[in-house]
């Protein structure tokens, strides 16, 4: 069983919907203790860097300590800035810290009319320069979680902050300065756009992470059953 | 790169849209879950449903529409019309919509917008400002068009961005069901004064009035109802259109 975290940062109504259409087998866990037995964690989660105070202490503990155990762990929108060591949005509050780097303040660019917050669809591109993951000259994005996605395909974003494109950075996107859309570190996932509202290409997305927390073998006979 | 959003609007009473629906392909014309489905395959960029007629008795027949319309399809989803308190929003948001749009309500009651943007973020709550021309600037209207609410589009729109409201919804009453395209200057006149995105609304009638808003409009989304309705101009080839004059869009 997946679970998905409620820690009261937004709506988890679509999230919800999105993994019922896609046949996941999924709860909302009500103790840390719980995560234990999880196949999987989802971090979903809209809104101030400061909501993710409710998950220091237990649920961090436990959330850190599934991964370190090999544990699935897909981190949206603000669940993916968790990830990270911390946020200029709220620097009193500790991210899980599984990925290196501070999530900052968009700057936009009012000039060009590119605003904040940047609302809308936007496209995914492969990462490039010196802190870019993809060799230069790859053309493809790499990873598990974006399989069967092009470069350009577009996703619904609507957020303030971001993460820096570091080598975890398997997509990136630019809005006036270019920041991290996809990140993948072994077993830690993690999306600033919301999938789940981000039509064929973001159901691909979620998809792509049950076939994870399934685990290989299932994944292998189910593309076996389906030559 | 930031494309220019698309929305189609249904207005919804007693779960069905109404405006005629003469998509030959759906099986139940009036569905508002079958039409957004539709949409969807076009390729559009947003839904929002309105509720026309906002009584009480609606309001479980609009939790229902709003959640059929959330299982099928995977997209932005706003509900308004008489979303007048905490407790309407919350009821459209359980069922499944993404962002609330205020409008009489936030009038009157303005600090409904903040205590909505500190319950499920700005991002969820749109101030939709319906207004005409007179002078040289822009009236608002409440009650559905029919009382003047005394305040500027412009000045309204600033203090709905400062109240946290994290869209504004500017529907042009003068254009509105004419076809004759959208006030591009009202709209630019409101997209020039705040930093959030403005959705332009009244008078789509042809592929060329998006190409306008967007460009001379400075607007950052266009919502029409009727033209898609009708299926006068589908949304992929709106689309096609837009790409050809430069104007990114997602296709």
């Amino acid at each position: 069983m997946i679970a998905l975290i409620d820690y009261g940062a937004g709506n988890l109504t679509s999230v919800r919907k999105a993994l019922t259409s896609l046949g996941a087998d999924y709860d909302t866990p009500s103790s840390p203790q719980e995560l234990a037995r999880c196949s999987a964690v989802i971090v979903p989660g809209v809104g101030n860097f400061a909501a993710t105070s409710a998950l220091v202490g237990p649920w961090r503990d436990a959330i850190g300590a599934a991964v370190r155990g090999g544990t699935p762990l897909f981190g949206i929108c603000l669940g993916m800035q968790w990830l990270f060591e911390g946020s200029d949005e709220a620097p009193e509050v500790p991210g899980l810290g599984v990925l290196p780097g501070r999530v900052t303040r968009l700057r936009g660019n009012a000039e060009a009319r590119l605003k904040i917050p940047h609302v809308g669809w936007n496209g995914l591109a492969v990462p490039r320069g010196p802190e870019g993951s993809a060799p230069l000259g790859h053309r493809n994005f790499t990873g598990r979680l974006l399989s069967r996605l092009e470069p350009g395909a577009h996703v619904y974003f609507t957020h303030s902050y971001a993460a820096p494109v570091t080598a975890d950075c398997v997509a990136a996107t630019t809005h006036a300065e270019t920041f991290a859309a996809v990140v993948e570190r072994g077993n830690v996932f993690g999306v600033q756009f919301h999938p789940e509202k981000s039509s064929e290409a973001g159901l691909q997305i979620i998809r792509n992470f049950l076939d994870v927390a399934r685990g290989p073998a299932v994944v292998a006979r189910r593309a076996e059953a389906e030559c | 790169m930031l494309t220019k959003r698309i929305i189609a609007c249904m207005d919804v009473r007693a779960g069905q849209v109404v405006k005629g629906v003469q998509f030959q392909q759906l099986r139940h014309a009036g569905d508002p879950a079958e039409l957004a489905a539709r949409y969807n395959v076009e390729g559009i960029d947003e839904v929002v449903i309105l509720d026309i007629t906002a009584t009480l008795e609606s309001r479980q027949a609009l939790a229902d529409t709003i959640s059929a319309v959330a299982r099928r399809i995977f997209l932005p989803l706003t509900v308004g019309g008489g979303i007048r308190s905490e407790d309407d929003a919350a009821a459209a948001v359980d069922a499944g919509a993404d962002k609330v749009s205020l409008n009489t309500a936030a009038l009157k009651n303005p600090a409904l917008i903040t205590t909505l943007a500190r319950r499920y973020g700005s991002q969820a709550v749109i101030v939709a400002i319906d207004a005409k021309r007179r002078g040289d600037g822009f009236a608002v209207y409440v009650r559905s068009g029919t009382s003047d609410a005394a305040r500027d589009a412009v000045e309204w729109a600033r203090e709905a961005e400062s109240r946290g409201a994290g869209e504004i919804l500017l529907t042009s009453m003068d254009r509105d069901g004419t076809r004759s395209g959208f006030d591009c200057e009202m709209t630019a006149a409101v997209a020039n004064a705040v930093n959030i995105p403005v959705i332009a609304s009244g008078g789509a009638g042809g592929l060329e009035h998006f190409c306008d808003v967007f460009t001379r409009g400075h607007a950052d989304a266009a919502l029409a109802a009727s033209i898609f309705h009708y299926a006068d101009t589908s949304v992929s080839e709106l689309k096609r259109y837009l790409r050809g004059r430069s104007i990114p869009v997602r296709i």
